[in-house]
């Protein structure tokens, strides 16, 4: 599609839009064990509002899974939750966002340990041009998690078992992570962001750019994952969605449309919004 | 007539062409049986081109050709005994000749000089009168030609394309061809100097002292006093070329690191300009910063410290120099860290790394081919730069590796050499350019080195 052609679909929506959306979130957005919290949640890039009083929970040990379409504002939620924002000089975000209670925005926070507590897989595979194993040691070098070699040898182990690498590198550890096939590389992107042991996974899009057996094979991952780990997936494939998410929220214009348990929000959708959506009339 | 009416003559006819043709294909189009393959300035295009470009390049050419054919046949006019002498003399007889034909007068001129130029005046009249007639014929039958080629099917788009193609190859010829001259030029004058030294004297000696240059080495089977050992002018080089890169590459590195990842984009609007005027600073400027501010203040520094400093040292030079060349270091390490994809950044912020972490583990060793490839291409401009160590290094040449002492370098012996009139045939005159050669040869070098760093370092992230 043109861009010309993008933008006349996009005010078409706008005008849409303003009868459509809710003035509140509908579904529950509170669940009983949070792991992370946000709060009226509103981020700016300069002028423009990106995102508008979002409230949500995401609960421990859970899959939660933003969809909507493109510019919805969901990868920018999912970058204020662990300050990947910050990095860009024009975009405020206020409202709160809290870690097990503590605000997450707070001056007194250490940006660079929230971010090994929280943390993320790109879009793109994008490993270090360094070797396998030098680009899992990379979080736990820096972090100090391993006191000698045999220790840090254990956990890139362990991080590629959990990443389902281990048997495919083990004989190449020394060679270059760059090296690896698309689906190999963002599993092992996973592996590095599993080896600091973060609380909370972020992945945005994690399987766009892969095929579909590789994306089979991540998705299988995210499933294992979710026995230990809080993870926050960004999905542009409602299939993947419904398959690997325990909740998932709709996002639309930088709103949160609706959030709910997956299999009520694909079945039975409250919204209108959500029910187009997922039943593919636009996005 | 003159070479530039007949251009512009020429020229005048092509924008004829142009217009016609245009036109012509215009009516076509008018009579709406025709569909034009180009658009009507292309048939314009492609007859003006057919018209002037051949006519002017047979213009360049008959030219070159007469004057070399016209230096051939004034050679009957000389008296038998100056026939056959060496380049110089004849280039004086030819001198001679020339005076007459521009009409200026040195007192009265031998006959057969006379003799010589007044022939000189005729064949040149005759042979601008066939020069214009040629040309002019060129010219307009070509574009007649290319005219009666023009109809609505012909592809002129195609032909100016290619045309256009041609032009383009010519222009880069042009560089690499003069490239080539140079270094052809100076490799025949080395030949000629390794004629009158010894190679490896001249590689491996130790002694640089070319001002006592006289018959000795002609003749009378003496070596002479002077003699020209390239080592310490080389080994000056290279001491100051290290002083400036101990300068240049960590400033310039940290200026880029903290230009492409720390500074906010109202600094690096400010900083950066800043930093590329240093570029712009003529380096004889340099020059006489080094030898009038820093090297007395090297002096006194070292000095009160209690070390002998040479009043012209390596020192001053090469911290000037590496001042010279920050903004080279600067500005393309700055260019590849800024080629280091963000998705890296991310990942590496994404980890929890803090900025320096960031730069120091994934940036730098992801930038470190083009950075290097930067450094080297600074090495090749410390080697070749000549007005700072002429004027702050001296002309001493010790060999040294004190940097406090003063040194020579390859480039200011140059200078010195070829400054002033020189008797052109002596050794010492000559040596220059063998030092000029091993010079090229060096930096030659390490540029295709650098160039092959930078290309290996592009194809990593395609």
């Amino acid at each position: 599609m043109t861009d010309t052609a993008m933008t006349t679909t996009a005010v078409a929506e706008t005008r849409m839009e303003d009868r459509l959306l809710p003035e509140k979130t509908i579904g529950q957005v509170h669940v009983e064990h949070p792991r992370m919290t946000a709060r009226a949640v509103d981020v700016h890039y300069g002028a423009k509002k990106a995102i508008d009083a979002v409230t949500l929970d995401i609960g421990e040990r859970q899959v939660i899974s933003f969809i909507g379409p493109s510019g919805c504002g969901k990868s920018t939620f999912l970058r204020c939750l662990n300050r990947m924002n910050d990095t860009i000089d024009i975009c405020k975000v206020s409202g709160e966002i809290a870690i097990d209670g503590h605000d997450i925005y707070d001056p007194s926070v250490d940006v660079v340990s929230l971010r090994a507590r929280v943390g993320m897989v790109f879009q793109k595979p994008n490993p270090f041009p360094k070797s396998i194993y030098d680009n899992i040691a990379y979080g736990p070098r820096i972090h100090g998690l391993a006191t000698n070699k045999v220790e840090l040898d254990q956990i890139v182990e362990t991080s590629l078992r959990r990443a389902g690498l281990w048997d495919e590198v083990k004989d190449r550890l020394d060679q270059p992570g760059t090296g690896l096939s698309g689906g190999q590389q963002q599993r092992l992107c996973i592996a590095r962001a599993v080896a600091v042991s973060p609380e909370v996974i972020l992945m945005d899009e994690p399987c766009s750019a892969l095929d579909p057996i590789a994306t089979a094979k991540v998705e299988e991952l995210i499933h294992e994952l979710r026995a230990e780990y809080t993870i926050v997936i960004v999905t542009h494939s409602m299939q993947q969605a419904a398959r690997v998410s325990d909740r998932t929220a709709y996002f639309h214009l930088g709103k949160l449309v609706e959030v709910g348990e997956t299999k009520q929000v694909f079945t039975n959708p409250v919204h209108e919004l959500t029910q187009d959506y997922i039943t593919g009339r636009f996005g | 007539m003159s070479m530039l009416s007949l251009t512009l003559i020429v020229l005048v006819i092509g924008a004829a062409y142009f217009w016609i043709s245009q036109r012509t294909v215009v009516a076509m189009r008018a009579t709406g049986q025709h569909r034009l393959h180009s658009l009507p300035h292309y048939y314009g295009l492609w007859t003006a081109s057919v018209a002037t470009l051949p006519a002017l390049i047979l213009m360049l050419l008959i030219a070159i050709g007469q004057s070399l054919l016209f230096k051939s046949w004034v050679q009957e006019f000389y008296p038998p005994e100056l026939v056959g002498q060496d380049s110089f003399n004849e280039a004086i007889v030819l001198a001679k000749v020339m005076n007459v034909v521009a009409g200026i007068d040195f007192g009265t001129p031998e006959p057969w000089v006379t003799a010589a130029g007044e022939a000189w005046i005729r064949w040149s009249a005759t042979g601008n009168t066939l020069m214009v007639a040629t040309v002019l014929s060129i010219s307009v039958v070509g574009g007649f030609f290319a005219y009666r080629k023009i109809s609505p099917e012909f592809r002129s788009r195609n032909a100016v394309e290619r045309i256009l193609l041609w032009m383009l190859g010519f222009s880069s010829t042009v560089a690499i061809i003069t490239t080539i001259g140079i270094v052809l030029s100076v490799l025949f004058e080395s030949i000629r100097f390794f004629r009158l030294v010894p190679f490896d004297e001249f590689v491996f000696g130790l002694t640089w002292n070319p001002q006592f240059e006289g018959a000795e080495r002609a003749g009378s089977g003496q070596m002479g006093l002077a003699t020209y050992g390239m080592v310490p002018l080389f080994a000056g080089t290279i001491l100051i070329s290290i002083v400036a890169l101990v300068v240049a590459v960590p400033v310039g590195l940290f200026s880029a690191i903290y230009l492409a990842e720390y500074a906010s984009q109202t600094v690096r609007s400010v900083v950066k300009p800043l930093l590329e005027i240093l570029a712009g600073v003529p380096t004889v400027v340099y020059g006489f910063f080094a030898a009038l501010t820093v090297a007395p203040i090297v002096k006194m520094a070292g000095e009160s410290i209690g070390l002998t400093v040479a009043s012209e040292s390596a020192l001053a030079a090469g911290l000037v120099m590496g001042v010279m060349i920050i903004p080279f270091v600067s500005s393309l390490s700055d260019d590849v860290i800024n080629a280091v994809p963000q998705s890296l950044r991310d990942a590496a912020y994404g980890l929890g790394s803090t900025k320096s972490e960031c730069v120091r583990q994934v940036i730098l060793p992801a930038a470190l081919p083009g950075i290097v490839a930067a450094v080297i291409l600074a090495v090749s401009r410390a080697i070749g730069e000549t007005m700072i160590v002429v004027m702050a290094a001296g002309l001493a040449a010790n060999l040294s590796f004190n940097p406090l002492d003063a040194v020579t370098t390859v480039t200011s012996q140059i200078v010195t050499i070829l400054v002033g009139d020189q008797e052109f045939e002596s050794a010492k005159t000559l040596s220059a350019f063998a030092l000029a050669l091993i010079l090229i040869i060096i930096t030659l070098g390490l540029n295709f080195f650098a160039l092959q760093i930078v290309k290996k370092y592009r194809e990593q992230y395609d």
